[in-house]
């Protein structure tokens, strides 16, 4: 509280006093852009070239590197166990273009030093991905306790494609049996819950949708409503995307669970959609969610571009939230079950 | 969970101080700090190695400087090169003398496309120019509907058939110029940079329009493969720029430097928020400020200037000045500072906030300042005119009405005089002072003009702060010098 009052007195008394003074200023001051100083060629070191980790191991690292004949001479007389610096150097590079973050790549090469390769660097850094990645239950559940309705709950920020998500998912479980009703809970975004109605014709689904502004905990709670009165056997609620550094629409999300977890609802699934493409920020966004939402696993979806996401690595890591399922591609049978093996070797080898 | 660059390299400096100059090994060293924080930023590596080069050049051909440490050199050069490579000066948009000045946007899915050309299309409009949409992205489900009902909020009319991407795109600017609009914006679907086929659909676009600006629009919170997108869309469409959107998830923002170091080009406009009045230029200068942590004190200024009611702030801070601030213009000037959003944003752009307050702010949440206002409301008129008449019985009846416990009333009452104190010892010409580089905030939208050949503006306060002040639970002395620095002039009027 105390410090609260001295930071918002601060703040009020700044802006009070530039809002003011400039205010008064304005008439002089010309806003009109300086000139333009000329723009730098590209700065960019090395564009091209990157080094591949199944590489790694082969004879002409060193020199690719630009390093000398002595260096590769040292290279090959090394121990099959010891990996050397320059191979150090290219695994970070590696790891760091794939996203995986300062932090989790300086771990994982402390412990590529400290173990060595005992059969080549590109499997030992394979393995310890595999093992920072864990074997967590990547199953979705989909029962619910006695006489109540099971939910899934789909979070994120905006545009990580949480409407598209629900839309495949819907097909999956449509087409495996299940009596599917989705929730437009996203009422803030212009035109979000047209989208979802357009997936709910397209797969069959029943969707209960409100006014654009509308409250979605209100929606979520209709559709509970609904589903229990018609035997859904699955509600998907969508949000509204929602950037991690406003409380409010943090609290709004918090609300919106708990909505969606009174009877006869239970929130089985809460679904944090992730784009591939984000960098470090992701593992902030994975913090604010679990806070707020309770996550229980991650949906990456873009992973078909050519970003590797390889921050899940971290957010496993250091969060243990699991990845649940990938999105591949546009198509609707393109979100899949995510495969550890599979995406580790995506990650070094591509 | 990171640490502001500036902080880092500001702990680096502790050890560097006394040395006065920079070896070879200091450098490495903060150059190291360097890496990891733009990394952690995600700038692509290979960008990251460019600019190492770049800074270690600036500072081994400099003459190492007398009045500055070797901890603030090196935040100098960072900041200097951090500015060059976003672009020097903001980019002016001019327009075709045959009109209509076409603008096409491309960029991944999500990246922001549809909410963009809505928000680009306002700030056209604000230039007194008469912008026309064309919605071109029939490939998401709702995409077209989502422009027009934006298009409806800014007051832009919307043009699209359900015909084909490059018919819309084509039929929409005939029409624009049939309209006598003067700018048109296309939107077009978002698409990934290794989809051939998308690829080649905005292509068809951008040659059946001869498009005068092509703008990537890319997510803030981008990783590595920022650099990616920006190639394969620059290959494809020879952009003019960038925008960059989502700036207020990640004040970092590193795709930004990505993209702009990759293609060599400038990023043109910057969104900031999910409201349309969230974008503006974008303005390398600024940017250089907050990746470095070192706050951004204009973009505050201007948005105060914009969400703020200027005649209720000039008029408490009128009596702010003569030392007749009550709690009633507390309340009034707290009601003007929610407006602008989260106290933690906003103080993540203050300059010379020590890491701990930046912290505590960040921790704030913006109900604590609901349970201010709930106090202050619980008190009579009276009491808000004259808080010293408010006495235990008063007290303990503030606290029930709030909701709070009498020791939360205490606290603001004391924290309030406090300011109260300071007020006064202000508008009498009094100038205690302060630590650290608010104090010169005030005078930086000024300066700034006449800065041009000095150090960046953050960075006056930045040095402040690397100096050994006695922190002082800063906020309350220190808003006060600001406000004495800026005000001391009265004979002005």
């Amino acid at each position: 509280m105390t410090l609260a009052l001295i930071i918002i007195a601060v703040v009020v008394l700044a802006l009070a006093t530039t809002v003011t003074l400039r205010r008064r200023r304005r008439a002089r001051v010309p806003l009109a852009a300086p000139p333009r100083a000329a723009m730098p060629e590209i700065l960019v070191e090395e564009p091209e070239e990157r080094p591949r980790l199944d590489d790694v191991d082969a004879p002409g690292l060193a020199t690719r590197l630009g390093s000398s004949r002595g260096v590769f001479d040292r290279v090959r007389a090394l121990g099959a166990g010891d990996v050397s610096d320059e191979q150090l150097d290219v695994v970070e590079e590696v790891l760091l273009r794939s996203d995986v973050g300062v932090a989790t790549t300086t771990a994982l090469l402390a412990d590529l030093r400290a173990s060595g390769a005992p059969h080549g660097v590109a499997s030992a850094v394979k393995a310890a991905l595999r093992a920072a990645l864990g074997d967590a239950d990547r199953g979705l559940r989909d029962v619910a306790d006695e006489g109540r309705v099971p939910v899934w709950l789909f979070v994120g920020v905006n545009g990580v494609g949480k409407t598209t998500t629900i839309g495949k998912l819907a097909q999956r479980e449509i087409a495996a049996g299940k009596n599917v009703i989705l929730a437009a809970g996203d009422t803030f975004r212009a035109a979000a819950a047209d989208q979802l109605t357009l997936w709910a014709e397209r797969t069959g689904a029943d969707i209960v949708r409100a006014a654009e502004g509308a409250d979605p905990g209100s929606v979520v709670h209709d559709a509970l409503g609904r589903a229990a009165a018609k035997g859904h056997d699955l509600v998907m609620a969508d949000t509204a995307g929602r950037r991690v550094t406003s409380t409010n629409l943090l609290d709004e999300l918090a609300k919106i669970r708990r909505v969606a977890d009174r009877e006869p609802g239970q929130v089985v699934e809460t679904l944090l959609v992730l784009d591939a493409t984000t960098g470090q920020n992701a593992l902030s966004q994975a913090q604010e969610f679990l806070a707020a939402a309770d996550v229980t696993g991650i949906v990456l979806t873009k992973l078909d571009g050519t970003a590797r996401g390889g921050i899940v690595v971290a957010i496993q890591r250091e969060l243990g939230i699991p990845v649940k399922l990938v999105g591949v591609g546009e198509g609707v049978d393109d979100l899949i079950v995510f495969d550890p093996d599979a995406f580790v070797d995506a990650l070094v080898e591509a | 969970m990171f640490d502001a660059l500036s902080d880092r390299l500001e702990r680096l400096s502790s050890s560097l101080r006394s040395r006065g100059r920079l070896s070879d090994a200091d450098l490495d060293a903060a150059l190291q700090d360097v890496r990891t924080a733009l990394l952690e930023a995600d700038v692509e590596l290979s960008v990251v190695r460019g600019f190492l080069t770049a800074v270690r050049e600036r500072l081994s051909g400099d003459v190492l400087s007398q009045s500055l440490t070797p901890g603030q050199q090196v935040i100098k050069a960072v900041h200097e090169q951090l500015i060059e490579v976003l672009g020097g000066a903001a980019l002016k948009v001019t327009y075709s003398p045959k009109p209509p000045t076409v603008v096409l946007l491309a960029g991944l899915q999500g990246a922001g496309k549809t909410t963009t050309a809505a928000k680009l299309a306002s700030w056209f409009k604000q230039q007194g120019r008469q912008p026309y949409l064309i919605a071109a992205d029939l490939q998401r489900p709702a995409a077209v509907e989502q422009l027009r009902v934006l298009g409806t909020q800014v007051g832009v009319d919307v043009y699209s058939t359900p015909t084909d991407p490059v018919s819309v795109a084509r039929e929409g600017v005939a029409e624009a110029t049939r309209l006598g609009r003067d700018v048109v914006i296309i939107d077009t679907a978002g698409r990934l940079a290794i989809d051939d086929a998308l690829m080649a659909e905005v292509r068809a676009i951008s040659d059946a329009t001869t498009p005068h600006y092509t703008f990537l629009v890319i997510d803030a919170v981008t990783g590595q493969d920022a650099v990616h997108t920006a190639r394969s869309f620059h290959d494809t469409l020879e952009l003019s720029g960038v925008i960059v959107t989502k700036l207020d998830y990640d004040s970092r923002g590193g795709a930004v430097l990505s993209a702009r170091g990759v293609i060599g080009r400038p990023v043109v406009f910057a969104s900031t928020g999910e409201r349309l009045a969230d974008f503006d230029l974008f303005h390398p200068d600024r940017m250089a400020s907050r990746i470095l942590g070192m706050g951004d004190v204009l973009s505050l200024i201007e948005e105060a200037e914009r969400t703020m009611d200027a005649d209720v702030m000039a008029e408490s801070a009128g009596r702010l000045m003569s030392g007749t601030f009550t709690l009633d213009d507390f309340l009034t000037q707290m009601a003007q500072v929610k407006k602008m959003g989260s106290l933690g944003g906003l103080m993540r752009l203050m300059p010379g906030m020590t890491k701990e307050m930046r912290n505590a702010a960040s921790n704030i949440d913006d109900r604590e300042i609901n349970r201010i206002e709930g106090i202050v409301h619980s008190m009579t008129r009276a009491e808000r005119a004259n808080p010293a008449i408010i006495n235990g019985s008063r007290r303990q009846r503030i606290a029930k009405g709030a909701g709070t416990t009498v020791n939360a009333v205490n606290q603001l009452l004391k924290q309030f005089g406090e300011m109260q104190k300071m007020m006064k010892q202000m508008a009498g010409g009094g100038m205690p002072q302060l630590p650290g580089g608010m104090g010169k905030m005030a005078s930086l939208a000024a300066a700034r003009q006449a800065s041009k050949g000095q150090l960046p503006a953050g960075l006056e306060g930045l040095g402040a702060q690397l100096r050994p002040t006695p922190v002082a639970p800063a906020g309350g002395p220190k808003n006060k010098k600001k406000k004495g620095g800026r005000v001391t002039p009265p004979k002005q009027r």
